[in-house]
């Protein structure tokens, strides 16, 4: 059953270019969804466009955002703000900039327990405790009085991921959240979140421009391309046989460490351009 | 640990300013012109008489033993005696400097609360019509000094439109009431609000008047801090778990905000305190600003001399609080 | 985006308008003071204790040849307030010029010179921050007598720091800059360096603080004059006739509201000016 869909999304800089140029896109409950492109393809703006987080200068020109059969884009600011903050959680890309520098680890865990569902303190803490140990780090206790500059930037980014869990979400948007670790912390931290999510059953769309990242991790793929999603497929049957030319592109341009020749081969420029041909077409339908 | 050692250092540093701040007013006024001893003496006073007076306040010495004699009379408590008044400085001195203190923290309390209303709801409508109105407020407080606020509101609250009174610190019966010289403490501990009533009636505007450009100050600065703070990762994570813009800003933004704030606002309060020196005359309130002019138009050097000092102890330790608060309320000084 | 660049007119526009309103103010308060003697209706100092405390003109039971009104002693309220305009500029200008001066010079000996120079002029700064600045004027004007002279020096006293901080962070920032070392590894001397490569730089900045500071000079002799430590008692100043105005505010309030304009809009005029200079021409205080 399908939890999210967003359907012809089009969103642009006010008076300025387009940033996703109707994009649809269906996340089953449960799944586990990669949404990879090029940076600047418009991937990350997806998940704000979700989250209700667009920057100001950003306006929705069209499309729907359908949560759980709900269109986002038609709520008020307050329902709207209301039903993401029960359905959806964030985990974010720097978890050095995510963590609030001035509050103690707890509070950031619990502040949606305690003053949006209305748990009381005690089951927060206990609630926040168990999720530090799910997410293996030690002593949880002393964690959750700690303040974030105590803390490194992997046991940072896994207190995220415990908070993302923390009110039991129905949609996790992970926006690059293993880009800012080095490899070896990378693998523990992708593990740790496909573990969770089957655990818990949640529907994840996990957003990156590594191809490698999202075969440990989802089991559907998304392909967007300047602002367009060009391709929706299986992982396994994705790299077997990437359906359009610039997935096919993208998926050899992507280094093989058993396969020194192909590395660092650039998408052949007839492909781009035939990209770019698209692209320019869709601008000018809409002005 | 680490907050021990600034302390120290901190309080080191303070005790050379006050020495150093001691020594130029003590030079100061005894290097220029002028005999304050001539002032006090009836027209056809004797050599001997002036003699015997100048022995009297120590003006015979070297400027050298007067300042060592002064500075040991001042560790022990001593701050010698009044010319005029003849009574002792401390006496005086502590007898005002409850009344200034009062007056100096109202004000800082309604600029801390001004300004920072102001700061968040210029953040929370920011670019728009409210954030504009609040740059013109900030505008206006910034560009009128203290002794002009208080003479513009002297003229609107007290003779346009009379609400409060415009002289003095409360009515001479009242103040036979008081026990100590805390007024407003008094008042508040003993749930006296009749007292507390006709206090603030007093103070309220000399405590705008110095408020109002420290509370421009503020906003503007904390309205910045704030909106650079806005953009931030962990204040955009908090918007995904649904909370309102308004506790957003003022849960995540305003704590990281408030440091950058703090240190200015530090150096502005006692420029707030200076200004109670012309506030106090303007609105013939007792405290020590008002002591001040009265001691320098009679040149009364001993009671100078302490008044100075204990104003630049004041700068000083209140400079000294402001680092200490910014080390307690930042988590990385705070521990570690 | 049109709105931005709109907006950006909007600002310069406006920006426009404070020079010139500010600007006019000053230029005819500055053509008032000079012509006062002339232009004056009546001396100053004439007291006439019959026509005490006369209103303005536009009120009932005035004397028309006192537009502005007489103050407790029957003297002309229009006419001091025009020859008290002569005191606050003539303290505006040369306090604020030797102010500059001074300030100036020690922040770009500081700045420019470093070591053990920029740790003397630096230290001072410090403890002269230590002191406040209106007990500091005040206990100042004690010690050297009343007069025009010592107000001027007290102003001095008390302020130079505020150029000092400014200057010297400017001028350590242009000592930095590639012309400055290649102007040097061209043979100029530092002295010469210093007088034309930093210091045309530093100007922008100097000016923008001289005019800030000409509105300070203007309420700290006002507030001199208020408390009497002025010039001598009688002498026409706006702070002499608030002081007046003060005691008599239930009795006359002209005597208090009209030399408080003018305080209130010249010191506006000359921070509002600093401000819009500012805006203008300094890329350093924006």
């Amino acid at each position: 059953m399908t939890f999210l869909a967003v359907e012809g999304l089009t969103v642009r800089i006010r008076r300025g270019p387009w940033l996703l140029r109707g994009v649809s896109l269906a996340v089953a409950a449960g799944e586990a969804r990669g949404l990879v492109g090029e940076s600047g393809a418009g991937k990350s703006m997806i998940g704000k466009a979700i989250l209700g987080i667009l920057p100001r200068a950003a306006e929705v020109v069209s499309g729907r955002i359908l949560l759980d059969g709900t269109d986002l884009l038609r709520l008020s600011d307050r329902d709207r703000r209301a039903r993401i903050g029960r359905l959806c959680a964030l985990i974010p890309q720097d978890p050095l900039t995510a963590l609030n520098p001035a509050r103690r680890i707890g509070p950031q865990i619990t502040d949606r327990l305690t003053d949006i569902l209305g748990w009381d303190r005690a089951r927060a803490q206990a609630r926040a405790a168990e999720l530090l140990a799910e997410v293996q780090i030690a002593d949880p206790p002393r964690v959750l009085k700690s303040y974030p500059h105590e803390l490194s930037g992997g046991m940072r980014q896994r207190v995220l991921i415990a908070a993302a869990f923390a009110a039991e979400p129905k949609l996790i948007v992970a926006d690059e959240p293993t880009t800012a670790l080095d490899v070896t912390v990378q693998r523990e931290v992708l593990r740790l979140i496909a573990g969770m999510q089957a655990r818990h059953g949640t529907a994840l769309l996990f957003v990156t421009h590594d191809l490698g990242v999202v075969s440990k991790v989802c089991r559907r793929l998304s392909v967007l391309y300047a602002g367009k999603v060009v391709e929706d497929t299986d992982v396994r049957a994705f790299f077997r046989t990437p359906g359009h030319p610039y997935s096919a592109a993208l998926l050899a341009a992507t280094p093989k460490y058993t396969d020194p020749d192909s590395s660092l081969r650039p998408v052949p420029s007839a492909v781009i351009d035939a990209v770019r041909a698209e692209v320019a077409a869709w601008d000018a339908a809409h002005g | 640990m680490m907050f021990a050692r600034r302390l120290a250092f901190r309080l080191a540093t303070t005790a050379v300013t006050l020495v150093g701040v001691a020594v130029i007013v003590f030079v100061v006024i005894r290097v220029v012109p002028g005999n304050p001893i001539a002032m006090m003496l009836p027209p056809g006073a004797t050599e001997a008489d002036i003699a015997r007076l100048r022995a009297l306040y120590g003006f015979d010495r070297s400027i050298a033993e007067q300042f060592l004699i002064w500075a040991g009379g001042v560790l022990q408590g001593d701050f010698g005696t009044s010319i005029t008044a003849r009574r002792p400085v401390l006496e005086l001195v502590l007898g005002r400097l409850p009344a200034t203190l009062e007056l100096a923290t109202l004000a800082l309390c309604i600029a801390v609360v001004l300004g920072g209303s102001l700061a968040l709801a210029g953040a929370r409508w920011r670019e728009t019509r409210t954030e504009a109105a609040v740059d013109v407020t900030n505008g206006i407080g910034l560009s009128v000094p203290d002794f002009l606020w208080g003479l513009i509101l002297i003229l609107l609250f007290g003779v346009v439109w009379p609400l409060f009174p415009i002289s003095g610190r409360i009515a001479p019966a009242l103040a036979r009431e008081f026990a100590t010289n805390f007024y407003l403490a008094e008042a508040i501990l003993r749930l006296r609000l009749d007292l507390l009533g006709a206090l603030l009636a007093h103070m309220l505007l000399p405590a705008l008047a110095l408020a109002l450009p420290l509370a421009a100050i503020i906003a503007q600065l904390l309205k910045q801090s704030l909106k650079e703070t806005m953009h931030l990762d962990y204040v955009t994570l908090a918007r995904t778990k649904g909370f309102a813009e308004g506790r957003v800003i003022r849960a995540e933004a305003l704590p990281n905000a408030v440091l950058p704030t703090l240190t200015l606002v530090g150096v502005q309060f006692t420029f707030l305190i200076g200004g109670t020196v012309i506030i106090e005359r303007l609105f013939s309130y007792e405290g020590l600003g008002n002591l001040a002019i009265d001691a320098v138009i009679n040149r009364d050097l001993p009671l100078i001399q302490g008044i100075v000092i204990v104003f630049a102890g004041l700068f000083t330790l209140i400079n000294l609080g402001v680092d200490m608060l910014y080390a307690a309320l930042n988590p990385r000084l705070r521990r570690g | 985006m049109a709105d931005a660049a709109e907006g950006r007119g909007a600002v310069r526009r406006r920006a426009g308008l404070r020079l010139w309103l500010s600007g006019g103010w000053l230029a005819a308060l500055a053509a008032a003071a000079l012509l006062a003697p002339w232009i004056a209706p009546h001396d100053p100092l004439a007291q006439d204790l019959f026509a005490g405390r006369l209103p303005p003109a536009w009120q009932a039971g005035a004397d028309p040849a006192y537009l502005l009104g007489t103050d407790s002693l029957g003297r002309d309220v229009l006419s001091r307030v025009l020859h008290g305009a002569r005191v606050a500029l003539f303290v505006a200008l040369v306090a604020g010029t030797l102010t500059a001066l001074i300030g100036a010079a020690l922040g770009l000996l500081a700045g420019f010179y470093r070591g053990w120079v920029d740790v003397a002029i630096s230290r001072l700064v410090d403890i002269w921050m230590a002191f406040p600045p209106v007990l500091f004027a005040i206990l100042l004007i004690a010690v050297l007598g009343t007069g025009l002279a010592s107000i001027i020096v007290a102003i001095v006293v008390i302020d130079w720091t505020r150029f000092a901080r400014v200057v010297r962070a400017e001028a350590m920032a242009q000592g930095a800059m590639d012309y400055v070392a290649s102007a040097r590894v061209a043979g100029m001397g530092r002295l010469r360096t210093l007088a034309t490569e930093i210091l045309p730089n530093c100007l922008p900045t100097i000016g923008v603080l001289l005019t800030l500071e000409m509105g300070i000079a203007v309420i700290v002799e006002a507030i001199l004059s208020f408390v009497n430590l002025s010039i001598s008692t009688d002498a026409p100043t706006w702070g002499g006739m608030i002081a007046e105005g003060r005691l008599s505010i239930h009795q006359a309030w002209w005597v208090l509201v009209f030399p408080l304009v003018a305080l209130f809009l010249t010191v506006l005029a000359f921070g509002q000016l600093g401000e819009g200079l500012k805006d203008r021409f300094d890329p350093v205080l924006r």
